[in-house]
């Protein structure tokens, strides 16, 4: 029994590597015959006395059976430990690798939210200093579109999901500050069913989206742009649509696939495990972006 | 002295028409709202500086310069390139970052009328261009002139590339197009395992090859799909295998 718990408690700390099993065997067969030693030592002390005399020679007889015994007694308990011992292991090692993966995913959700356009940023400034002189009312009005909207994205980095209805509301103060900027060439167009606007999303998700729509309306035609955006529910997913024009002569097909698009297709796996949610499609200098959003758990309230 | 804007954002332009207000011996002679307009009032009006935006639709600011056989003098005016702005620090070219304050805006102006101004634009401007088309983001297309009209060739489209004296000849589909640029040009700004320089004069998009056959001594003879014939010397030989992987 003290060999099987010293055997225990060895390997405990000592776990072999799938191909040293030979040194515990070799373990178990030196405890073994220490053990068998040590039995045969104690029980010839103790059967020294007349009466027991006899059974010396059955003793002598019996080592190589009770060695044995011994042996494979032994040999149970180290299957028993090692296996208990690597099961444990590897279910250590799963935890700490689920735990690395969420914290990297954290970092990834995060940074992919913070991606908002330094040009963007930059050229609106410019635009209200603009206007400073131009027409005053119109900077302070774009001031005031620009900090809701940069304040609106800072909150939602604590969100998990926000209301589809916000998360429009945002994308319309970035469409309104976009079209100051851009004056006559951009117009836009939102549409959406009753039921979406309660439907949770993760927050600035559809952000990229626009981004990318008025980057490629914007700088691959020269001419006037309309940005559609429509939003419906279908089975208890919400499709949300994004249109905008561009020039198939000169956009490469790499043009659809922009960090802002790779970035949703990356946020939407990490949420949802699929990669099927985001469709692209061109037709008539019309580049249409689907995003489809399974429904979210705790839509109910 | 006269000035011309190009710009695609029109609150961006009135800011630099509101600052020029304070410089009289400038005078602004046209306003435009992209790459095309400008190369167009360019050569209209012959003017001694522009301000020209980077990210502009279509073609941007350096695509645009490229265009344009006798450069004038430029200040550049963008919000963030990172990459544009290491390489304007070594240039005689001034840029403006938006937004831009009125004295910097007169910094700009008096640094260009001491030095700038003597300086033509080609001594301004041609390391510069160099070194921005050569920048990683710029490969994924060509812009050229034909007779007056841009044309952007996606570099998928392009056969072969062949070296015709000062000029490069780009074969695609529709034809041929001279770009005033070096072969070595090409070589560096275009994807090395999709472009492989077979000979002196010679480089070919690999996806265009259909078979290589043998010609004369050492040298090679590369089918393309259109039936163009390209020439392949021992060197491009040993290098068009490597990339194709024999």
């Amino acid at each position: 029994m003290g060999a099987c718990g010293i055997v225990s408690n060895i390997l405990r700390f000592y776990l072999p590597y799938s191909n040293r099993y030979i040194y515990v065997l070799l373990l178990c067969l030196t405890f073994s015959l220490l053990v068998n030693a040590l039995g045969k030592s104690i029980l010839n002390l103790s059967l020294n006395d007349p009466p027991f005399k006899e059974y010396i020679p059955f003793l002598a007889n019996t080592y190589w059976i009770r060695l044995g015994i011994d042996f494979l007694m032994i040999c149970c308990m180290a299957v028993i430990c090692v296996l208990w011992y690597t099961q444990e292991e590897e279910q250590e090692n799963r935890q700490r690798k689920n735990d690395a993966e969420k914290l990297s995913r954290d970092a990834e959700l995060y940074k992919l939210r913070q991606q908002l356009q330094p040009h963007f940023l930059f050229n609106s400034l410019n635009s209200i200093s603009a206007l400073i002189v131009s027409n005053p009312e119109q900077a302070r009005n774009m001031i005031h579109q620009l900090s809701d909207f940069l304040r609106t994205t800072l909150r939602k980095e604590e969100e998990q999901w926000v209301k589809m209805e916000e998360e429009l509301q945002s994308l319309e103060l970035y469409l309104e500050i976009e079209k100051v900027r851009f004056g006559h060439r951009l117009s836009t167009s939102i549409v959406k069913d009753e039921r979406s606007g309660q439907m949770l999303i993760p927050p600035m998700l559809l952000q990229p989206v626009v981004e990318n729509a008025i980057k490629f309306g914007l700088y691959d035609t020269t001419e006037d742009v309309t940005i559609c955006i429509s939003v419906s529910t279908e089975n208890d997913m919400l499709k949300v649509t994004v249109q905008n024009p561009f020039d198939p002569e000169t956009a490469s097909p790499r043009h659809g696939t922009g960090f802002g698009l790779n970035s949703v297709k990356r946020r939407l796996y990490l949420l949802f495990a699929r990669t099927d949610l985001v469709e692209t499609s061109s037709m008539d200098h019309v580049f249409t972006t689907t995003i489809n959003i399974p429904k979210h758990e705790s839509d109910h309230h | 002295m006269k000035v011309i804007i190009i710009d695609d954002e029109p609150l961006a332009r009135s800011i630099i028409k509101e600052y020029l207000q304070f410089h009289p011996e400038l005078e602004l002679i046209a306003e435009c709202n992209d790459g095309f307009e400008g190369v167009k009032a360019i050569q209209q009006y012959q003017p001694d500086l522009i301000f020209l935006d980077i990210q502009m639709p279509k073609i941007n600011g350096f695509e645009m310069l490229e265009l344009v056989e006798d450069p004038p003098s430029v200040i550049f005016t963008t919000a963030f390139d990172e990459y544009a702005l290491k390489a304007f620090e070594s240039h005689a070219v001034d840029y403006l970052l938006k937004p831009f304050s009125r004295g910097r805006f007169d910094k700009a102006i008096s640094k260009w009328l001491q030095t700038g101004k003597n300086l033509s634009g080609k001594e301004q401007l041609g390391q510069l261009l160099e070194t921005v088309s050569s920048s990683p983001s710029e490969q994924h297309r060509v812009v050229v002139k034909l007779s007056g009209k841009i044309r952007i060739i996606p570099v998928e489209d392009i056969h072969y590339l062949e070296a015709a004296d000062d000029y490069v000849k780009i074969h695609t589909r529709e034809g041929g197009f001279l770009k005033n640029k070096t072969m070595g040009h090409f070589e560096t700004i275009l994807n090395k395992s999709q472009f492989v320089r077979t000979h002196r004069s010679y480089m070919v998009n690999i996806s265009e090859i259909t078979r290589i056959d043998p010609y004369e001594k050492d040298n090679h003879l590369a089918i393309l799909k259109s039936g163009a014939r390209v020439p392949v010397s021992k060197t491009g030989y040993v290098k068009l295998k490597s990339v194709l992987g024999l």
